[in-house]
């Protein structure tokens, strides 16, 4: 096998047993990255001598038998959000064109201390504003499956760098689906943990309350390595837990018998394309043949979900945006009078429409005379929701759906429309509101070619249930394909 | 002024607390530091970056909320200011508003005629500091110096219950004692580590509803607070009896000037977006908590007077001195530990070391000699090793750099000079140069013994037990 066809822990294992070395793997990363990024634009910043010099320090490392981990050599990319210190961060931004942190997110130094090299920072919404890459103030990222079409968002570039096999796998961040609805779109596998699995130090908030950190990989068995890889307790996020069971490898099992999987009918209504539709029952069948349990039921308060996050995420995020000012670091308007208008004229310029959509919207549902209407009751809604969710859970140990109603719409046809955008993530946001984890993984794929995502949910801390599932499910659907990779190759 | 008003007055007190580390980050709160040497990403706002609550600054808020009568809220949270300002890294300070830490408290107050009053505390909530500006005039650009950026602070909110600038600065008087005596803070209103605002209305003697307030901002010391007090309320008493209207309003008072100027009215006032902060946890006090920082409150000034009293017979106004400054009273029970003589203790505090705070403009809180000195001190003076004004000698350079008396007598070589035998040389030499002296106690004027004692002690540099310099010199003059 090319060690370019290879995921992320059979390249670990290669270079393990010698047939091959980490230098040579972020080689070939980077000639890839050469050959299709012109095409796909999946990063912000390629780190060449950065991963050159990384991964010799880790491939001494390997055959001095210091480092050997599952991940141990392997190119990895970046969301352009979580801060590397000494590369550029830009959040997709113009506003932190020029932000170079001095400090490391925690998740990221996990996987450094993993024997990870990362090549580079994905392209993504700006500040994970978006659902289709296209809000990123330095070009859309395209579906590898379809330059025409967009890759999701707004951890777009991270999944279809994983798709255009430009990386082994990447880093997303997930506050309303921003991993697992550009997984689907991109035939990736990702996941969104337990609020608090991952620490968020370092991570440039968007909405706070949230916002997690996960994987996106080319199959469960990389998902699953690199959450246990980057989960971990960080006294430096108050919001972090302290978890024992984050040996997520060890649920790499195909066994679903008496699994209870229930299926929201809330999920299957109008506006679900009947292709999507029909591919996720499918698989809820194949399941239920391999000995789970399946039953349809309702989860009631889905319509409630979209206004109750787009109120709550606003919010943060309007207050969260305040520090981006031109005073200390990022973007400064080069003519201004006076500070005011200084801080008028940086922001007005450094950030995009999407974000100061988001900034209005955050600061009107905030502002005295609004705040109980519009954001205590979501916090309310946000709390009902999530009881809905602990009366689903008391009867089955997974939710299943679709991750989005529609496979991945055209360049340029979503921004016309922000509703429409923001109730494509009908199916994504609950899980956000409720703290719970959420994988996603392909299921098909349409007329067009474009893949399926299928949405596995768990109750909080049960990762280990969905990475079983989603395990089983991925057996099943590559012994159906005989040869069936998730990678796109061109 | 045909009318009698009355003054309604109520204050918004910060308080700095003296944790070694920020309230969010690890960094210092050392004062004097080169700018922005204390800084880490949290305290300047930088993207990314989450701040984590100082245990210590929820630890200190509780203490000083129990000693204020409060209830302790037990599932308190943080909430987020929102509004753009260059010393405010993040464009929103953490602060509480929605569930602050203390409410519904109160203190007793002296009054001016020996009564007692009661100011009810409405909440006291935990926040953080903002940096420091700086406006280069000559280069025309703004600084900004993070260090003190996420110091922590308490807000001490009364009630409108204060009526005149003596009671409002017994309030202040007694808040500073209580959280000196916790050593939650310093409380010096000149540096700024305690700040007071002044919420004031005027209203007719008589009424009960409140009249419009102003909010005065800018006070550094008692005396500030006082004539701010005097001149805003006279300023409204001026409005109303020309039939004008009191605008509600922030205002700076200027103490040079005299004068209060406004900042801002009502109708400007930032709608400050408040909500709770995502990035920190709500903080549950916990029963043991609770119990915990209650058992380690310490005796504050009431018990300890009555302590004083009965243990020590020391005199009611050394008591009242004594026990107006923690440290003053820690210096004074540690050295009575260690020498058992209270009385001789407190003559110490209560002559020279008052002398010397008062030209020195010492406060009793920067004290730096050691209770272990004074007392070495003490017994210095008991065993005779030197005399009274040696002692006083001394204990100024004490007072000073707290060196070690009995090393310092030792190198300075100010031991009482015991040798009987040279003592009586001495006064020999003296009483054979001033004849007339003599001659003059001789013929009963008593004074003259005293320039004698005066000579001798002289010629001994000092180092004489002036008791037997006196016993001798008697003995002498009578052959």
């Amino acid at each position: 096998m090319k060690i370019t066809d290879m995921t992320a822990v059979e390249l670990a294992a290669a270079i393990r047993a010698g047939q091959t070395t980490a230098v040579e793997a972020a080689e070939a990363m980077l000639d890839r990255i050469r050959e299709r990024d012109p095409v796909y634009h999946c990063y912000v910043t390629v780190d060449r001598e950065g991963a050159l010099s990384q991964a010799r320090a880790v491939q001494e490392k390997i055959a001095a038998g210091e480092l050997g981990g599952p991940l141990a050599g392997v190119p990895v990319a970046v969301k352009d959000n979580l801060c590397t210190e000494g590369l550029l961060t830009t959040c997709a931004s113009r506003m932190l064109q020029n932000f170079v942190p001095t400090y490391t997110a925690e998740a990221v130094v996990n996987l450094q201390r993993a024997g990870a090299v990362i090549l580079g920072k994905t392209n993504m919404d700006e500040f994970a504003m978006g659902s289709t890459t296209e809000t990123s103030a330095y070009g859309a990222t395209k579906n590898p499956w379809n330059p025409a079409h967009v890759p999701g968002g707004s951890s777009g570039g991270s999944a279809a760098a994983v798709a255009a096999g430009e990386c082994y796998y990447a880093l997303g961040s997930d506050t309303g689906g921003s991993i697992r609805q550009p997984a689907a779109y991109c035939g990736m596998v990702g996941m969104k943990p337990t609020y608090g699995t991952v620490s968020r130090y370092g991570l440039i908030a968007y909405g706070s309350s949230l916002d997690q950190i996960g994987p996106l990989t080319k199959d469960v068995t990389d998902c699953a390595a690199v959450l246990e890889t980057i989960a971990s307790y960080d006294k430096k996020d108050s919001t972090s837990i302290r978890r024992q069971d984050t040996d997520f490898m060890s649920a790499l099992t195909e066994d679903v018998k008496g699994l209870r999987i229930g299926i929201p009918n809330d999920y299957l209504k109008e506006g679900l394309e009947e292709e999507v539709r029909a591919a996720v029952l499918q698989a809820a069948e194949e399941l239920a043949r391999s000995g789970a349990v399946v039953e349809r039921f309702d989860l009631s308060l889905a319509e409630y979900a979209i206004p109750a996050y787009y109120t709550i995420a606003a919010a943060e995020a309007s207050s969260n945006l305040e520090r981006f000012d031109g005073i200390k670091y990022g973007y400064r308007t080069k003519e201004y009078a006076g500070l005011h208008n200084m801080y008028k004229k940086s922001r007005s310029e450094g950030f995009g429409e999407e974000v100061k959509r988001r900034i209005m919207l955050g600061s009107f549902v905030l502002s005295s005379g609004y705040y109980d209407a519009y954001y205590l009751k979501a916090l309310r809604v946000k709390a009902l929701i999530k009881q809905a969710f602990d009366a689903a859970f008391a009867r089955y140990d997974v939710i299943l759906g679709p991750v989005a109603p529609t496979t991945a719409p055209k360049l340029g046809e979503s921004l016309a429309d922000p509703i429409r955008m923001y109730l494509g993530d009908i199916y994504t946001i609950s899980v956000n509101l409720a703290g719970l984890p959420g994988i996603s993984l392909p299921c098909g794929k349409d007329r067009q070619g474009l893949p399926i995502g299928l949405q596995l949910i768990g109750d909080c801390f049960q990762e280990k249930k969905l990475i079983r599932t989603a395990y089983t499910y991925e057996k099943i659907l590559q012994a159906k394909q005989e040869g069936y990779r998730h990678e796109q190759t061109i | 002024m045909s009318k009698q008003y009355e003054t309604v007055i109520g204050l918004e007190v910060h308080v700095e607390l003296a944790t070694k580390t920020k309230i969010f980050c690890g960094c210092s709160t050392a004062f004097g530091a080169a700018p922005n040497t204390q800084t880490c990403p949290v305290c300047t706002g930088m993207p990314g970056s989450l701040p984590v609550l100082n245990r210590q600054v929820l630890e200190y808020a509780i203490a000083v909320g129990l000693a204020t009568n409060c209830e302790i809220t037990r599932f308190a949270k943080f909430d987020r200011k929102n509004y753009f300002y260059p010393d405010n890294p993040q464009n929103y300070q953490i602060s509480q508003l929605y569930l602050p830490i203390c409410m519904n408290g109160r203190v007793e107050i002296e009054t001016k005629d020996g009564g007692c009053k009661t100011v009810g505390i409405h909440e006291i909530h935990m926040e953080e500091d903002a940096g420091k500006l700086i406006h280069d005039e000559w280069e025309d650009c703004s600084l900004v110096d993070y260090n003190r950026s996420g110091v922590p602070l308490i807000e001490i909110v009364s009630e409108p219950d204060m009526r005149s600038a003596e009671e409002v600065i017994a309030y202040l008087e007694k808040l500073r004692l209580l959280i000196q005596y916790l050593g939650a803070s310093d409380c010096k209103l000149q540096e700024g580590s305690m700040r007071a605002d002044v919420n004031l209305s005027v209203r007719e003697v008589g009424t009960t509803q409140f009249g419009t307030r102003t909010e005065m901002k800018n006070l550094n010391s008692f005396k500030a607070i006082s004539r701010a007090i005097a001149g805003e309320a006279m300023r409204q008493i001026d409005l109303i009896e020309s039939g004008e209207k009191v605008v509600q309003e922030t205002r700076r008072w200027d103490d040079v000037k005299g004068e209060s100027y406004a900042m801002r009215s009502k109708e400007d006032a930032q709608d400050y977006r408040y909500f709770p902060d995502p990035d920190l946890v709500p903080v549950a006090v916990s029963d043991e908590m609770l119990e915990k920082i209650r058992a380690s409150q310490p005796e504050f000034r009431n018990e300890k007077r009555k302590r004083y009293k009965e243990e020590f017979g020391i005199p009611d106004y050394d008591i009242e001195i004594i026990t107006e400054y923690k440290h003053m009273a820690d210096l004074f029970e540690a050295a009575v530990a260690i020498c058992g003589q209270p009385k001789k203790v407190s003559n110490w505090l209560m002559g020279e070391t008052l002398r010397l705070m008062k030209e020195t403009e010492t406060d009793a809180q920067d004290l730096r000699f050691s209770p272990e000195h004074l007392a070495k001190l003490i017994r210095l003076v008991d065993e005779k090793v030197i005399n009274g004004s040696v002692a006083k000698e001394v204990f100024e350079v004490m007072f000073e750099e707290n060196v070690d008396p009995e090393r310092y007598v030792e190198e300075k070589g100010l031991k009482t000079v015991s040798d009987e035998g040279a003592l009586r040389k001495t006064i020999a030499e003296v009483i054979a140069a001033n004849p007339q002296s003599v001659e003059d106690y001789r013929n009963g004027k008593e004074k003259a013994i005293g320039f004698l004692v005066g000579q001798t002690m002289k010629a001994m540099k000092g180092k004489a037990d002036p008791a037997a310099v006196n016993r001798i010199l008697r003995e002498a003059c009578a052959e």
